[in-house]
């Protein structure tokens, strides 16, 4: 063969141009003129314009390239096998995954149910097919992160918390606040819900977050696997952003719909803050053992991707539009971050609360104290001490962190809203809706559930937009159950019947796992139902020492 | 700083691979909150049951969050039929990501091979000219009840109340979409070597052309109804058997080869191997609801019901397409044969799964 040509260009014959193909395919729909489809997904928006589809999308070359896509990822993960990933892997990373992968095939796949939503409210067709595929890619990235799951609990050291997974998810405190975010994506208001809550900020915003910054720290733990995975399911997250965008485009259109918009986009960022930073946070800064100084922190990663990329370049632009864009809610979640340790307060929380998680948290040490240091100054003095205390009481026979007196940690609030706990104490809010008492971590979460979750807003009745229900407070489901009863009932135990699920450190030894009988003896209380039940006067009192904090007693 | 650290007691194992140590739970390697259908749990439902939560299994704190008028985010009331257990049905073709995308992909494969191999060889060219005008016009008009279909399973599978039914659903709405856009360019491919071809004439027959208006209202119909299951009931076991397979099977797939085409038979196949398996998952989630201890004379009650509503559209879809069977040149197959074997297919169909077809059904 002459240089030049292949048998491609032999063979190669003319064929139908995508263009061409996305707009026959943008034609299939019609009027109904005979009965009109059925409008079951209320919204308070006025969509009138047709959204465009810049991605020009069609399914014949979708299927074959995602096909593509799921063959590096398999190979990658026999290849990972055959490379005994698992004698290299780091268990304090692995653990977390039984949290993390517990919760994320939830959104993932509630993703995909509320593109329902969208292809039925949007006039015209052409981003139905864009519709179509991310429904169709968010049920790929449910089903193959629960094939992860299983792939680690079938070849790591430790499967207990990976087998129980997705009862651990209907029952764990922690998973409610993932649940939190996937009924977000798929219930109330349509557009609230799948356009801007999901597409326009949770994709757009915050999956790099998840979906690049886990990978890089996994790889750093020796795990191979999740990265694939994950890059792999972020590789598709571009179009979803596309056809965020392109909705959002037409709901612009009408100024009617700027209110609701303003509304949304508050809401939305806010509780994707306070949801994502909180596990993400915590997931790559305490669930790593790499403590390698040059690499980017949590918030340097928050700084490039949701304050450069995201609020600089996305958000703002839309105040050409006539969008009220609130610059104080970014520079609040920034605060929160780098001012008032979010993150470093959720792990501890985590950590107070092992007894009932279904997954183990070893202590933080020396070394990491080091690494935290620098990266925020101030860190030690915070927390330093407590993770000592954490060490020293995960032996059994101690007091469980969760009830220990000793290390001057106290328990916290559960916010409303977020479903995260009411962790920054000089922000803690109390206000009443219809009647009842709630507690909320912060002013914007407050604002989310009696403001923005409510039938009317700003004097605009909002008849589409949804409610926050259920017993959202976990602690008052075992509110004055024994712990141990508590941790059966969550189904937190091991095969033998006796041993914990979680365990406050790493060790892989029976004679050092904690048992039921080791818990047994300590009543779990609600601090809501204490709340309801004070008299006004020791409210006061109380929320007043809440917000002045605790410290943590020097560690001897 | 004291003596007392992590790392004083901490004996880190050697090795974070399963084996590298014994201890309570260090062998349980099975996903243990569900019980699998069969004798051992597939790939499948390890991948799929339980993903959506449900208050009567785990999920402790309730759905958080609720439409204004108290429904939670998933909800039992969104069809009529009624289930003592939801969680019974496993998708009989047992689909998930990977083998779907396997699937999906193969097809596309092929139909582009199968497109490309004609035009290399000149085949479009050696077409009866009649026939052109019934793909033009026919198929056309027909890509759209497809796409119809398509929409509706694209809507039902927001609402089943558990993982299983609506990724069944799911699945569905991706085979019928992805066929809808097959017979689309699969007719704009046509159209590069025969440019006589309009391919705008296929909507307007669709919206226009009486032969299809049955037909339309049966789609419209299907996609008007709020109850999910119904949609998802009337698709596959009375929409399917009598108007689709008809069209599809009892007419291109027999009567294409006559007239010298040998591609739009290979096109079309793949739908009724996509059919096979949604037929398969539908009639199996029926059968469940239909033999329910508590509730199975309500759920049979009810599906009759619904079999007599779209049965009797889909039949008077089914018959004023009769025009097309003589359009041809060269007529191989007769409309009253085609017809006689969809009844069949549907009364077999309701047979197996204990329904009660309408009268019209029963003696046409
Ligand atoms: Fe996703
Ligand atoms: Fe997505
Ligand atoms: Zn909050």
């Amino acid at each position: 063969m002459t240089a030049g040509l292949t048998l491609n260009k032999i063979t190669s014959q003319r064929g139908v141009s995508i263009g061409e193909a996305a707009r026959r395919i943008a034609d299939l729909g019609w009027n109904p003129s005979y009965v009109q489809e059925a409008m079951t997904f209320p919204t308070d928006y006025k969509i009138g314009r047709q959204p465009k589809d810049p991605m020009k999308q069609v399914l014949r070359s979708y299927f074959p390239m995602q096909e593509e896509k799921d063959n590096r990822v398999y190979g990658a993960l026999d290849a990972a096998l055959r490379g005994d990933m698992f004698r290299n892997v780091e268990a304090r990373w692995v653990e977390w995954m039984k949290l993390f992968l517990a919760i994320i095939p939830f959104p993932e796949i509630s993703a995909a149910r509320s593109m329902s939503m969208l292809a039925r409210l949007a006039p015209g067709e052409e981003l139905r097919t864009g519709f179509t595929m991310q429904m169709i890619d968010e049920f790929r990235h449910s089903t193959i992160q629960m094939n992860l799951k299983k792939w680690y609990m079938e070849n790591y050291i430790d499967p207990a918390g990976f087998d129980i997974t997705e009862a651990a998810f209907g029952k764990c405190y922690a998973t409610t606040i993932g649940r939190q975010f996937g009924e977000g994506f798929l219930t109330g208001d349509a557009v609230t819900a799948a356009n801007v809550y999901l597409q326009v900020v949770a994709e757009t915003a915050f999956t790099n977050t998840l979906f690049v910054a886990m990978p890089s720290e996994a790889a750093r733990n020796g795990d191979y696997a999740l990265p694939t995975v994950f890059l792999s399911v972020q590789s598709d997250e571009s179009r979803h952003i596309g056809n965020g965008h392109s909705l959002l485009m037409s709901i612009l259109n009408d100024p009617d719909n700027h209110l609701l918009l303003e509304r949304d986009l508050r809401y939305a960022f806010w509780q994707n803050h306070c949801i994502i930073d909180a596990a993400v946070g915590t997931l790559i800064e305490y669930g790593t053992t790499n403590r390698d100084k040059s690499k980017e922190s949590y918030v340097e990663l928050w700084h490039r991707w949701i304050y450069e990329d995201y609020y600089r370049t996305y958000m703002l632009p839309l105040e050409k539009y006539g969008i009220k864009v609130h610059h104080d809610d970014v520079a609040a979640a920034w605060d929160r971050l780098v001012k008032k340790n979010y993150h470093h307060k959720v792990a501890q929380f985590f950590s107070v609360g092992w007894p009932v998680n279904f997954w183990r948290i070893e202590a933080q040490t020396d070394k990491d104290f080091e690494w935290f240091e620098h990266k925020y100054p101030g860190w030690y003095a915070e927390f330093g001490d407590y993770w000592r205390w954490y060490g020293k009481k995960s032996v059994p026979g101690e007091t469980p962190m969760l009830f220990d007196q000793e290390n001057g940690y106290v328990y916290p609030h559960r916010c409303w809203s977020c479903m995260v706990p009411c962790l920054i104490r000089e922000d803690f809010v109390v206000d009443e809706v219809d009647g009842k008492l709630y507690t909320y971590c912060s002013e914007l979460c407050r604002w989310t559930h009696k403001v923005a979750f409510s039938a009317e807003y700003e004097g605009r009745s909002t008849p589409a937009m949804g409610r926050f229900s259920g017993r959202r407070e976990w602690e008052e489901c075992y509110h004055g159950w024994d712990l141990a009863d508590c941790i059966k009932d969550l189904g937190f135990v091991r095969s033998d019947g006796k041993t914990l699920v979680p365990q406050p450190h790493l060790r892989f030894d029976d004679k050092e796992m904690w048992t039921l009988d080791h818990v047994r003896g300590n009543t779990i209380q609600s601090p809501l139902v204490l709340l309801r039940n004070m008299t006004p006067e020791q409210r006061e009192k109380h929320i007043a020492d809440y917000r002045a904090g605790f410290t943590i007693r020097p560690f001897q | 700083m004291n003596a007392f650290t992590q790392e004083a007691i901490a004996q880190p194992p050697r090795s974070g691979a399963a084996g590298a140590a014994q201890f309570a739970g260090w062998d349980s390697r099975k996903y243990n909150y569900y019980k699998p259908k069969g004798r051992h749990a597939t790939h499948y439902e390890d991948v799929t049951v339980d993903v959506q939560p449900d208050p009567k299994r785990y999920l402790l704190q309730d759905f958080i969050i609720s439409f204004p008028d108290g429904t939670p985010t998933y909800s039992e009331t969104w069809t009529a039929a009624k289930s003592s257990d939801w969680h019974q049905f496993r998708a009989v073709d047992e689909e998930w990501e990977r083998t779907h995308y396997q699937r999906q992909s193969t097809i596309c494969g092929m139909i582009g091979s199968v497109v490309e191999n004609a035009r290399r060889a000149g085949a479009p060219k050696r077409l009866d000219r009649t026939w052109v005008k019934v793909l033009e016009q026919y198929l056309g008009a027909y890509k759209h009840a497809e796409f119809g279909l398509g929409m509706a399973t694209m809507h039902a599978q927001r609402y089943g109340y558990t993982q299983m039914i609506n990724s069944a659903i799911l699945t569905n709405s991706s085979y019928k979409l992805r066929f809808a856009q097959d017979l689309t360019l699969y007719l704009a491919e046509l159209a590069l070597d025969l440019p006589e071809i309009n391919l705008d004439l296929g909507k307007q027959h669709w919206l226009e052309n009486p032969a299809w208006q049955g037909t339309r209202e049966a789609v419209e119909a299907i996609n008007g109804t709020s109850d999910y299951l119904e949609k998802y009931f009337a698709v596959n076991l009375v929409f399917e058997p009598l108007v689709a397979e008809l069209v599809r099977s009892g007419f291109f797939m027999q009567v294409a080869a006559a007239q010298g085409d040998f591609t739009t038979p290979t096109v079309i196949s793949a739908a009724e191997g996509d059919y096979q398996r949604n037929l398969a998952n539908t009639a199996e989630l029926v059968h469940i609801l239909s033999q329910d201890a508590e509730h199975g004379a309500h759920n049979r009650a009810l599906f009759n019901r619904w079999l007599a509503e779209h049965g009797k559209r889909a039949l008077a879809a089914a018959r004023q397409l009769q025009p097309m069977w003589s359009l041809p040149h060269h007529k191989v197959a007769q409309f009253p044969e085609a017809l006689n074997r969809a009844l069949e297919r549907i009364r077999s169909i309701t047979g197996e799964l204990g329904l009660e077809l309408p009268a019209e059904l029963k003696a046409a």
